[in-house]
C-alpha cells in the first residue's frame, strides 16, 4: 500500500472508532487540496496529500463553534507542533483531539525546508531527516549592515495583505498589535520599517513551528521564514527551547509572564 | 458540523486570483487561498482575505432603497426599476446621454459587466462607464 492508501485507512479506524464526529484532512480538489471534515461512512477516495495546508486553525474554528465535538485530524510535523503550542496558550484542547500523525517525504522537506519534517507520533510515513534552511544559514553570515539592507529591500514588497498573520497557526490574538494604529498607520504603504514585520516576527519567538505558510502565501515574495528560522535558532540556543516539541517544555515568554 | 469550503474567484478586481469561501453551518465564516490557483498561487490580498466580509454583514442591502423626502423607504423591485427607468429617460432629455454615468463592478459576471456597458452606450448613448476596482 502507498502512503495514501495507508492514510486513508488510519483515517478510516479513526471514523470508524466512534470517538469522533469527523476527521480534518486535506482532499482533492480543482487539481490542488482543500481543508475537508470527513464524517463516518464518507468515501475517502479523494482524501489527499498535497499540497499541504495548515489545519491547526480550521481545527481550533471547528472545535470552538461546536464545544463539545470530538475531531480526528491529520497532523504533519509542523500541524502537530502548532497544535502543541496552541495547547499551551488554552487554544485547543487536546484532548478532544485524535491525531493522524503524517511523516513528510523527503522531496515535501525540500519544498519546505524543515528540521523536524515528523510528528511526534508516526502514524503514516517514516521519519526522514531533517534539512538546513540554506537561506538562513547565508544570512546568519552576513553584516549587520548587510542584513539590514536586505530587510529594507524585502520589506519595502509588504503592501500589508496580512496573509502571513492570517495563515500562522500562532497568531491568534483576539487582538492584533498589526492593526493598532498606534503601531501601525492605516492606508500607508510600505508598513513602517522595520517595526512591521519586527513585532510580528518577534510574537512568534517561542511559538512560530516553522511550517512556511507565511512565505508560501507572501504576494510579494517576502523570504520570512529566514527572519523566523534565526529566530527559532535564537530561542534553541538562548533558552533551550524547541517550539512544539514537546507539550511540558514551557516557552520562555510565557515563563517570563509576557505571552 | 458541516464544514465545506467551495473554490470560486475573488470579486474584487480583474486579476482573478481563486480563493475557498469556508461555510461553517451554511454561514460562511473565512477565506482560504487555493494554492493550485494559476493566478494567485495560494496567495491573496488584503481584500482577497477579507471578501467574505459583506456576505452576512448587517449593513448589507438585501431590498431596494428609495429616497423620499430626504429619507429612505424600502421598495419593491418593480418600483425600484420603473423609479430608475423614468429618471434615466428624464435626464437624458433633458441634459443629454452624456449627463448620465454607469459604475459597473467586480462583484458581478463578466456578462453582466458587459450587458452595462452595452446598455450605456447603444441604449442611453454615452461611453461613460467605469468600474468600482479604480475607485
Amino acid at each position: 500500500m502507498d502512503r495514501l492508501d495507508l492514510l486513508r485507512e488510519a483515517a478510516r479506524k479513526v471514523l470508524d472508532s466512534g470517538q469522533v464526529e469527523g476527521v480534518l484532512a486535506l482532499r482533492a480538489d480543482h487539481g490542488g487540496t482543500v481543508p475537508h471534515l470527513f464524517h463516518p461512512g464518507d468515501d475517502l477516495s479523494d482524501l489527499a496529500l498535497w499540497p499541504k495546508f495548515p489545519l491547526p486553525r480550521t481545527v481550533d474554528m471547528l472545535l470552538s463553534s461546536h464545544p463539545e465535538a470530538r475531531l480526528g485530524i491529520v497532523v504533519r510535523g509542523c500541524d502537530e507542533r502548532g497544535l502543541i503550542e496552541m495547547a499551551k496558550r488554552h487554544q485547543v484542547d487536546l484532548a478532544r483531539l485524535t491525531l493522524i500523525g503524517l511523516a513528510c517525504t523527503a522531496e515535501e522537506v525540500a519544498y519546505c525546508p524543515c528540521t523536524r519534517p515528523y510528528p511526534n507520533e508516526i502514524a503514516v510515513g517514516e521519519a526522514v531527516e531533517g534539512v538546513e534552511h540554506v537561506l538562513a544559514a547565508e544570512q546568519a553570515r552576513l553584516s549587520l549592515a548587510e542584513r539590514m539592507a536586505f530587510w529594507r529591500r524585502q520589506f519595502a514588497k509588504c503592501f500589508k495583505c496580512y496573509g502571513c498573520r492570517n495563515v500562522c497557526p500562532q497568531c491568534f490574538c483576539e487582538q492584533c498589535t498589526l492593526e493598532d494604529d498606534l503601531w501601525v498607520e492605516r492606508g500607508v504603504l510600505a508598513p513602517p520599517f522595520p517595526s512591521f514585520h519586527l513585532i510580528r516576527a518577534l510574537h512568534t519567538v517561542g511559538k512560530c513551528i516553522g511550517c512556511h505558510e507565511c512565505e508560501l502565501s507572501c504576494p510579494a515574495d517576502i523570504p520570512l521564514t529566514i527572519l523566523y528560522t534565526l529566530l527559532r535558532q535564537d530561542a534553541q540556543e538562548m533558552f533551550g527551547y524547541e517550539p512544539g516539541a514537546s507539550l511540558e517544555d514551557k516557552p520562555p515568554l510565557v515563563v517570563a509572564g509576557v505571552t | 458540523m458541516d464544514y465545506r469550503n467551495v473554490l470560486t474567484t475573488c470579486i474584487y478586481c480583474g486579476a482573478g486570483c481563486s480563493l475557498y469561501l469556508q461555510v461553517l453551518d451554511g454561514k460562511v465564516v473565512g477565506v482560504l487561498p487555493a494554492k493550485q490557483h494559476p493566478i494567485s498561487e495560494g496567495r491573496l490580498c488584503i481584500k482577497g482575505w477579507n471578501a467574505h466580509a459583506f456576505i452576512h454583514h448587517e449593513d448589507r442591502l438585501t431590498r431596494p432603497l428609495i429616497r423620499d423626502n430626504g429619507a429612505f423607504r424600502e421598495a419593491s423591485w418593480d418600483e425600484a426599476l420603473t423609479l430608475i427607468a423614468d429618471r434615466l429617460r428624464e435626464v437624458r432629455a433633458t441634459h443629454g446621454p452624456d449627463a448620465i454615468g454607469f459604475l459597473t463592478s467586480a462583484k458581478c459576471t463578466n456578462e453582466e459587466n458587459y450587458l452595462l456597458q452595452k446598455f450605456a452606450r447603444v441604449v442611453i448613448g454615452t461611453n461613460n462607464v467605469d468600474h468600482c476596482a479604480r475607485l
